[in-house]
């Protein structure tokens, strides 16, 4: 056997001077050479608690067993089983929290990087021939899926390859949900994204974006007038909050969710070869630390920002970005403040932000989630020059389906109410999962739950078939 | 792509387009709005739907030239078509039972009142339309109008149709002349709708206007089309587009429509220039 080296094999990247001024993707990927090589780190465990850390249990000891013989292609079907989207997780998955958080070589080495493995897995297939696919005989059965996002596309493919006749319904002019408006092309190339709609187009999905449930057409219309006899909703948790300061909506404040709508679906960052602009002055505030968070403060420095400071009112500790996103910033030039509050935002005299009034805070008690709660420090304010603000504190369910579809239960923050083994909702064929049944959460996550709810769908109209 | 079926050229700066949108055409309610884009790279705009027949599955918009992408649209010809389109987004405007409603329609606004003031038909509702434009050719769509309303009045800058002056005075002496009046909808430049407001508010009519933020998604998503209305932040994409008139903030409404004002001039100019060459190349083409 050969000397396996204690550290994960090092992703290839680019220069973080360079990159921080280009949309081009940050991680170059593993060849093959590289892959086996991290694949024979991997200690073949007998309890591989990888597979349980991972949300929808990819057998990972396996996956790299057949990657380290370099049976790409069967390792990939293994994981394509429980992921149908391995190219978009691998990049995006929190694997310090989830399967490579569990390995057992991370206790005194680097984890194997289970989610390079997968990304290499995928990123083969598109640069090879596809796998085939296996379709079920067709069952005459009709299939809508309300939203495009990662718990849609999931259950659109399961679905379809089970038989049915499946159509996806998206609001916006292109499939993906916050794939594809949300993560930034440095993070996820939308040529990966684009891989896997192709090929679920190319497997007999349809996908008619444009139409909005609730607006175009109703959930009953689809039930009762065109057809459909199972409906699955993954409309995600699009809705932005801001913080109702004094001043928030003075012209140069977005939310993450304008700022990166306008660069990742717009294409605001090529304007004027776009037709959509953007402004990323020379200083920008980003306001929390989560994952959008963090890709707004680095389109920010991509689109032309030269200092960018993320203001955050717990530490460090409680930032829920990504590890290697937030290193990735650091190495960018991103600046962090931690453990400060805005509390008002101060005009130029044009209608202008000019200046971010802040207040220090302290770690108090712990809230019921069991983070410490900031407390802010009397006396402590001051003021940042700032030309643009991004408010990235979170999202909420959007209520267009939910206010017009009567018999669907929600919670009283706006989700939908759906069993967690099924996506079950309060009315019957009705099924939904993802981010608007749990809030704001991960793409696997989202993925896993399509999943189950395709299974799901399968049970229930198997059934009505008899 | 929603293939145009029919344009037709209003004025100048404004034009009619009938579009195959089937889904949208049966959904449509008065005072509700469609996202369209022009081109794959283009911006999304939001534009009123001023009709619409489920029968034939068509959406009538008309869109008036004021930048790149209104100019782009205002381009096409029949048989073209919007690379995308979606809708209806927005709350449908309240129709009333009974009463008289005035619609006052400026710019565009005079084409976006139709879808109200056919919606009101049916009903026992009188019906008003005061359409103001700067002279006689710039007024559109009178014939529409005066099927859909029991009375129009023309107003026009210079007196060269009907009314002289603007449709606030029209408006005005409306109410002086001591017919009821139970509902104003206003529609159109930012500074018309805010003079009727003014208008009306000592009179204490109920007036609701159209109001039109920058979007972008137009379902919720982004917040660009935030609004504060009676002193909380509205979604005029969701909770709007009609809002009450007398508790809007139209001086952030006005400050945030200029936040893209350079881009807006560098896009135009881009598109005019192009233009130009594409019009200088043909005429090459052809020779003298
Ligand atoms: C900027 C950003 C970065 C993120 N980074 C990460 C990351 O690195 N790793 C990670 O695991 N997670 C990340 N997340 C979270 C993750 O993206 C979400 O949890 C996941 O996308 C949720 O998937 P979903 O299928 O529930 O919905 P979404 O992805 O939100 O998709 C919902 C889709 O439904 C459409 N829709 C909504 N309403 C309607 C309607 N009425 N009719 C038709 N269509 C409708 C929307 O337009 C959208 O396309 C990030 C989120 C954001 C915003
Ligand atoms: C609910 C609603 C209904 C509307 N209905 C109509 C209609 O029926 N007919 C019509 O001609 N126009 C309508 N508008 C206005 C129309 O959307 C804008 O004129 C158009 O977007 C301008 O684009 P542009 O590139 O040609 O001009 P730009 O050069 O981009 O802008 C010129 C002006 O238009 C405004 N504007 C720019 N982008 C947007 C945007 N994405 N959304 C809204 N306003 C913008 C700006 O305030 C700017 O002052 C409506 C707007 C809203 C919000
Ligand atoms: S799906 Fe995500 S958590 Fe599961 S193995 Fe792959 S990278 Fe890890
Ligand atoms: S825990 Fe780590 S070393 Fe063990 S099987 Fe899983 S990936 Fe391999
Ligand atoms: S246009 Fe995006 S929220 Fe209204």
């Amino acid at each position: 056997m050969p000397v396996i080296s204690p550290n994960k094999t090092p992703m290839p990247i680019a220069d973080a001077k360079e990159r921080s001024k280009t949309f081009r993707e940050v991680n170059f990927g593993y060849d093959p050479k590289k892959a086996v090589e991290e694949a024979d780190r991997c200690l073949r465990c007998q309890d591989p608690t990888c597979q349980s850390g991972c949300p929808v249990n990819v057998p990972i000891r396996e996956v790299i067993h057949l990657t380290s013989q370099r049976r790409f292609d069967d390792a990939l079907a293994l994981v394509k089983r429980f992921n149908s989207l391995p190219g978009v997780c691998g990049r995006v998955c929190p694997q310090e929290n989830q399967c490579e958080g569990r390995c057992h070589l991370g206790d005194r080495f680097g984890p194997v990087g289970i989610g390079y493995i997968e990304r290499f897995l995928a990123d083969w297939e598109r640069m090879h021939e596809p796998l085939p696919t296996h379709k079920a005989e067709p069952k005459g059965q009709k299939v809508a899926i309300i939203g495009s996002g990662p718990s849609g596309l999931t259950a659109a493919g399961d679905l379809n390859h089970m038989g049915y006749d499946v159509t996806v319904f998206e609001a916006l002019h292109d499939a993906g949900g916050v794939l594809r408006y949300g993560i930034p092309e440095f993070r996820l190339p939308k040529e990966v994204l684009d891989g896997e709609i192709d090929a679920l187009v190319r497997d007999g999905v349809s996908i008619q974006c444009n139409v909005v449930l609730g607006k175009t057409i109703t959930l009953d219309q689809l039930m009762e007038e065109m057809g459909y006899e199972a409906v699955f909703i993954g409309t995600g948790a699009g809705l932005p909050r801001f913080m109702n300061l004094p001043g928030e909506n003075l012209n140069g404040i977005y939310s993450s969710n304008e700022f990166l709508t306008r660069i990742n679906l717009m294409g605001a960052y090529r304007f004027p070869d776009y037709d959509t602009p953007v402004k990323s002055g020379r200083r920008v505030a980003v306001i929390g630390a989560g994952n959008t968070a963090m890709d707004a403060a680095r389109c920010a420095m991509r689109a032309g920002s030269e200092e960018v400071t993320v203001v955050y009112r717990r530490s460090e500790a409680e930032m829920t970005a990504r590890v290697e996103e937030y290193e990735h910033a650091i190495e960018e030039g991103i600046q962090f403040k931690w453990l400060n509050n805005p509390i008002e935002f101060l005009d130029d005299g044009k209608g202008w932000v000019s200046g971010m009034r802040c207040i220090r805070m302290e770690l108090g008690e712990p809230d019921e989630g069991g983070r410490r709660r900031p407390v802010p420090v009397a006396g402590s304010e001051f003021v940042m020059d700032v030309n643009n603000v991004i408010v990235s504190i979170g999202t909420s369910p959007n209520p267009l389906l939910s206010r017009t579809t009567p018999g669907l239960d929600t919670t009283s923050w706006g989700g939908l109410v759906a069993e967690d083994a099924t996506g079950q909702t309060s009315r019957e064929g009705v099924f939904a999962g993802g981010d608007i049944v749990t809030g704001s959460a991960t793409v696997i996550l989202a993925a896993g739950a399509g999943k189950r709810a395709a299974s799901a769908i399968d049970k229930y109209l198997s059934e009505k078939r008899g | 792509m929603f293939e145009i079926l029919h344009t037709r050229r209003l004025t100048p700066v404004t034009k009619l387009f009938e579009v195959d949108a089937p889904l949208v055409a049966k959904a449509a309610q008065p005072g509700q709005f469609v996202i369209l884009r022009v081109h794959g790279r283009g911006e999304r705009i939001p534009v009123t739907i001023t009709d619409s027949d489920p029968e034939a599955g068509t959406v009538t918009v008309v869109i008036q030239e004021v930048g790149a992408t209104s100019k782009m649209a205002n381009a096409l010809e029949d048989g073209e078509g919007f690379h995308d389109l979606a809708g209806p987004l927005g709350e449908a405007a309240p129709l009333r039972e009974m009463g008289h409603v005035v619609c006052v329609g400026g710019g565009f606004g005079a084409a976006a009142i139709l879808s109200i003031l056919k919606g009101l038909q049916p009903k026992a509702t009188r019906t008003s339309a005061i359409v103001g434009a700067r002279t006689a050719e710039l007024v559109i769509l009178e014939d529409r109008l005066r099927e859909a309303a029991d009375d129009v009045h023309i107003c026009t800058d210079d007196g060269s149709a009907g009314f002289k002056g603007f449709v606030t005075e029209k408006l005005e002496e409306l109410i002086a002349s001591g017919e009821p009046v139970d509902e104003i909808v206003a529609i159109g430049p930012m500074v018309m709708m805010r003079a009727v407001a003014a208008t009306t508010a000592p009179h204490g009519i109920a007036t609701l206007v159209s109001l039109d933020p920058i979007m972008i998604d137009g379902t919720g998503m982004c917040g660009a089309c935030r609004v504060t209305v009676a002193g909380e932040t509205k979604f005029a994409c969701i909770d709007g587009p009609l809002f009450d008139a007398t508790q809007i903030d139209f001086d952030e409404l006005v400050r945030r429509n200029k936040s893209y004002r350079d881009e807006e001039a560098e896009a135009l100019h881009r598109y005019d220039d192009a233009q130009c060459r594409a019009e200088a190349a043909a005429a090459a083409v052809t020779g003298p």
